[in-house]
């Protein structure tokens, strides 16, 4: 089911000394099993952004749209929306109060009213789904290390098996190889279970390798919208506004200027190696 | 929602109440807070005057110290009954057991404006001085009980990191609401009794959070070799300016009036 938000602005705190505008006039669709990017430098209001998307907060001004229905219409159950809209936040922390883990990802499946035999199962399958092992289970929330806090938390909303899943920089402060199999899992969840995926983050070599369509934000506008390559294309620009292209998209530039025959929009490592192979081999 | 809550709060603004030594402005809160219970009927009118005159020079919206009163609604309610229904005195109307009297209906009124007015006046202050010049204003105003072994330092130090710690905790809580809500967590409906069960996944991660900040707070201080207040100096000491001593002027004024008016004119 699509979400679309239409020319919505967000201010904080209108009208005292702290006013700060967030978000000014942006729209956005998001498609059904759409892998979708959200980047942006800090404060360009990627998390006002989704935080309207599930109704946490009002736009000061335009619509949100799921399914076409008005979210903020009078009489419109924001809290059922949450369940087609998942939203976890960045920080595990924010959320994780049971005494198990087992329990903690039950409580999203419980608000949704399930019953305790539904939601225990719910939550077995998204704790399986996000791969932690069924000897956590019983462990409390709060032992378990900073990777495995966050799979908790992203289980704990995948388990009210929304249609839209937006994560919050889930890879923020893990290790390399904890960050890969969050990624792995996202991509893999939206193949398996066809929801759409919206992953905001600080990594261009993340979104580069996921997503399917690309979206910058600067200063509460949208900046560009497009597949990864398209707005990768448009580096130089980017880097006016604090982003970047992935480090090996600079590579590829470098290696073109040099005389090698190579494509200089590759956008991840892989592409980039069949690149250089491929030229090298030319080259013979 | 929860970031409505104005006490404690800084408004920044450049006004000369906000320029004004925390001490000078600590002691005009007292004297303020004094002549409140001092005047009577009439006496309103110059404290409302007082007020508003502050108020107006201290560029603080009126709207946002206002915002302020909400809180304690609760309180200004429960005041305002106890003076109303527990007063003797004249009866105006009697039902069953509960009774209005004149007295009663009076003293209510006059409960209400003073603690209203004593909310205002003591936000004025929070509102136009950082915790950290309020707390340096305290710690100087308390010095001279040090003579008794009052940990002065100690104290203030205290209190500079509670007041410090609330906004950093309201926002802490405004994130673990929004978080809950995103589960589907319901802190609106429903009565007593499942509103507070509903308060658990709010305040477990709030305490945790709340734990794991003073432990991180108490390893930078130690990092940083603090050892209270013995032969700290400070980095901008306090300093009385012209300013000031003009507001100690106005502030004596006003309470020899408030008093002259009480005990002499008998208003």
């Amino acid at each position: 089911m699509p979400l679309r938000a239409e020319n919505v602005s967000y201010t904080y705190s209108e009208g005292t000394a702290y006013e700060m505008k967030a978000l000014n006039d942006a729209s956005l669709e998001i498609k059904d099993g759409e892998f979708l990017g959200l980047i942006g430098h800090t404060g360009s209001g990627k998390s006002t952004l989704i935080q309207l998307f599930n109704g946490l907060i009002r736009p000061s001004s335009g619509r949100v749209l799921f399914n076409g229905e008005d979210i903020w219409a009078n009489g419109y159950d924001r809290r059922k929306l949450r369940f087609h809209v998942g939203l976890v936040f960045q920080y595990p922390d924010h959320q994780l109060f049971e005494t198990t883990v087992l329990k903690d990802v039950c409580f999203g499946p419980k608000n949704k009213g399930l019953s305790d035999e539904e939601a225990k199962e719910a939550a077995i399958q998204a704790l399986k789904h996000v791969r932690v092992s069924e000897s956590y289970f019983e462990k409390s929330p709060f032992d378990l290390s900073g990777g495995q806090k966050r799979r908790v938390a992203i289980a704990g909303v995948l388990a009210m098996e929304p249609e839209v899943l937006i994560l919050d920089e889930p890879t923020a402060g893990l290790d390399p190889k904890g960050r890969d199999e969050i990624l792995d899992t996202l991509n893999e969840m939206q193949d398996t279970r066809g929801i759409s995926v919206v992953l905001v983050s600080h990594s261009m070599e993340d979104v580069a390798k996921y997503v399917d369509r690309l979206i910058v934000m600067n200063r509460g506008e949208i900046f560009c919208d497009g597949a990864p390559k398209e707005v990768f294309r448009q580096y130089k620009e980017l880097e006016q506004i604090g982003l970047s292209a992935p480090q090996i998209t600079y590579l590829m530039h470098e290696l073109k200027n040099r005389g090698m025959n190579v494509d200089e929009n590759a956008i991840t490592v892989e592409e980039a190696k069949k690149s250089v192979l491929d030229a090298l081999r030319e080259k013979r | 929602m929860i970031r409505d809550i104005t006490i404690g709060q800084y408004y920044p603004a450049d006004s000369l109440i906000h320029r004004l030594d925390p001490r000078t402005k600590i002691i005009g809160t007292l004297a303020y807070l004094v002549s409140l219970f001092i005047v009577n009927n009439w006496g309103y009118i110059v404290c409302t005057a007082y007020l508003a005159a502050l108020i107006l020079i201290s560029k603080v919206p009126f709207k946002f110290m206002v915002k302020g009163l909400k809180a304690l609604l609760v309180l200004l309610i429960l005041t305002m009954a106890i003076n109303m229904f527990l007063t003797p005195g004249r009866i105006l109307f009697q039902w069953k057991f509960i009774h209005i009297t004149e007295e009663g209906l009076e003293s209510a009124g006059l409960m209400g404006l003073r603690l209203v007015y004593l909310i205002l006046g003591a936000s004025l202050l929070t509102l136009t001085t950082t915790p950290n010049k309020l707390t340096d204003g305290l710690e100087r105003l308390l010095s001279p009980l040090k003579v008794f072994k009052v940990p002065v330092h100690e104290i203030a130090m205290m209190m500079s990191i509670a007041l410090r710690f609330i906004p950093i905790l309201l926002d802490e809580t405004d994130k673990i609401m929004k978080a809950q809500s995103a589960r589907g967590a319901d802190f609106e409906t429903g009565g007593i009794f499942k509103r507070i069960r509903a308060m658990v996944p709010l305040f477990v991660p709030l305490f945790v959070s709340a734990f794991r900040r003073a432990n991180d707070l108490a390893l930078a201080m130690e990092a940083r070799c603090y050892h209270g207040g013995e032969n700290r100096t400070q980095m901008k000491p306090l300093r009385y300016n012209r300013r000031d001593y003009i507001a100690y002027g106005i502030m004596a004024a006003a309470l020899a009036l408030v008093i002259v008016l009480r005990v002499i004119l008998h208003w």
